[in-house]
């Protein structure tokens, strides 16, 4: 039950409740860097419970929150100067709005853990507030007949609170919209790069070997000029599906995530098929050609593909909506890098 | 017709699943509340679908609608779910 981030209890009528400050530790902003590169992000709990925030009294409110830890450092570290109940509930350790989606944020979860807590002994008020986000999985009225405790959806950001709070509960549309801006989407890019490193190096080193085949100068030295070139292809894959798409996202022409991906790898792989087109001296140009347009395909399938597994960390996509994509997308993603090798190794072992 | 908004991130036209029976509609605004996409708005207070394509088909509105007034097939729009679904029984959303 030690949670670093407890301070000592705060006494209530149903008996003592961990406390907790607004204010984040190094130890939480490095814990909540961490997670954004995905390490440790699956562990990332905190103990469901009530915890006391500043000086709470009967009347103060009683904010509702998931157990992962970053969204609960969140939902504290936007409440500074003020008091607050903050119940929370057991999500397994995952965020709001997933937990909702997955129905571990429920109104059977909250109304236990209101219950747990002898909330109705605390609090004289009679209200939570529920984060907009786990409406998903909360049917909120179920809550009050179960309870007693009206709950209410609060502003889908905890940074809104305040002004939420102050405005007698009052939400602007504003505050009811999920948005997906440069920089929510710049902090999305470690976990969509970090799962495809992996599968980035093992295909880079399958191409690399395989790049000493075909050539007149030996396997060695055909490796040391072609292996590159294929290298720089999967690293274009990388650079446009992980990053480049996330953060020019509503650049990329296309409503599909596919097509944002494969236009991102081609606009990413095109110079460097330029470069090596017009440096490159006499010899094949024939198997040149297939050498780099091969690649140049693989680049846009691989690109397309990581960009389609970028719909679930995104704010706008509909379930309906990917499967859609996927029918199309896939057999050509498939169909593209099949081709594109096929057609790389023909021009290598052709030269 | 209702006037479309156009918002800056949107995904495939005329996918989804989203429905709403008027008739049942009693205009308490609660699906407006919930929607993270503005997709609803209220005329002459009953609910109307100002902006279906914006629909991430996230359930909340059809949830947290006491009429019963608004069906969708609920899910969680994920690529990375879907293909995993397709390899195990694990029906769960995205994030682990």
């Amino acid at each position: 039950m030690a949670q670093p981030f407890v301070g000592g209890a705060f006494e209530t009528p149903a008996g003592p409740v961990p406390r907790v400050g607004s204010d984040l530790s190094a130890a939480d902003r490095r814990g909540g860097l961490k997670v954004r590169w995905g390490i440790g992000r699956m562990e990332y709990g905190v103990v469901p419970a009530l915890y006391a925030l500043g000086e709470p009294d009967a009347e103060a409110p009683v904010l509702v929150s998931s157990n992962y830890k970053l969204s609960f450092d969140a939902l504290r570290s936007s409440l500074a100067g003020r008091s607050a109940f903050l119940l929370v509930v057991d999500t397994q350790g995952i965020n709001v709005w997933c937990a909702a989606g997955k129905g571990t944020f429920s109104a059977a979860e909250v109304s236990r853990r209101i219950a747990e807590a002898r909330l109705g002994e605390i609090v004289r008020q009679r209200r939570v507030i529920l984060p907009q986000l786990s409406a998903p999985g909360v049917t909120a009225r179920e809550i009050e007949s179960a309870t007693g405790f009206k709950a209410i959806f609060g502003p889908v950001r905890s940074e809104d609170l305040p002004a939420y709070l102050d405005a007698g509960c009052r939400a602007t549309d504003e505050m009811r919209r999920k948005s997906f801006d440069l920089g929510e989407r710049a902090a999305l890019v470690p976990m969509e790069l970090v799962p495809a490193l992996k599968w980035a190096a093992a295909l880079a080193a399958a191409l690399v070997l395989l790049s000493g085949l075909g050539g007149g100068t030996g396997y060695l030295a055909e490796l040391a000029s072609h292996g590159p070139i294929a290298a720089l292809a999967v690293a274009s894959i990388l650079l446009a599906g992980a990053v480049a798409t996330p953060l020019f996202l509503p650049l990329l022409p296309g409503r599909a995530f596919s097509v944002k991906g494969a236009v991102a790898g081609a606009v990413l792989f095109a110079p460097i098929w330029i470069a090596i087109w017009l440096t490159a001296g006499g010899g094949d140009r024939v198997a040149l050609g297939l050498e780099l347009g091969g690649l140049g395909a693989l680049a846009m399938a691989g690109a397309a593909f990581l960009a389609l597994n970028f719909t679930g960390a995104t704010t706008f996509t509909s379930l309906s909506g990917v499967r859609r994509e996927m029918r199309f997308a896939i057999p050509l993603e498939i169909a593209f890098a099949a081709a594109g090798v096929g057609a790389w190794l023909a021009g290598r072992l052709a030269s | 017709m209702t006037e479309r908004v156009k918002s800056r991130l949107v995904y495939l036209a005329d996918v989804v699943t989203l429905r709403l029976d008027p008739g049942k509609c009693t205009g308490c605004r609660m699906c407006a509340t919930v929607c993270p996409r503005a997709v609803w708005e209220l005329e002459d207070r009953r609910a109307v679908i100002r902006d279906r394509d914006a629909c991430i088909e996230c359930g909340a509105c059809a949830r947290n609608c006491a009429d019963g007034a608004i069906s969708v097939r609920s899910g969680v729009g994920c690529a990375n779910a879907i293909i995993t679904s397709y390899f195990s029984k694990d029906k769960g959303g995205c994030c682990g």
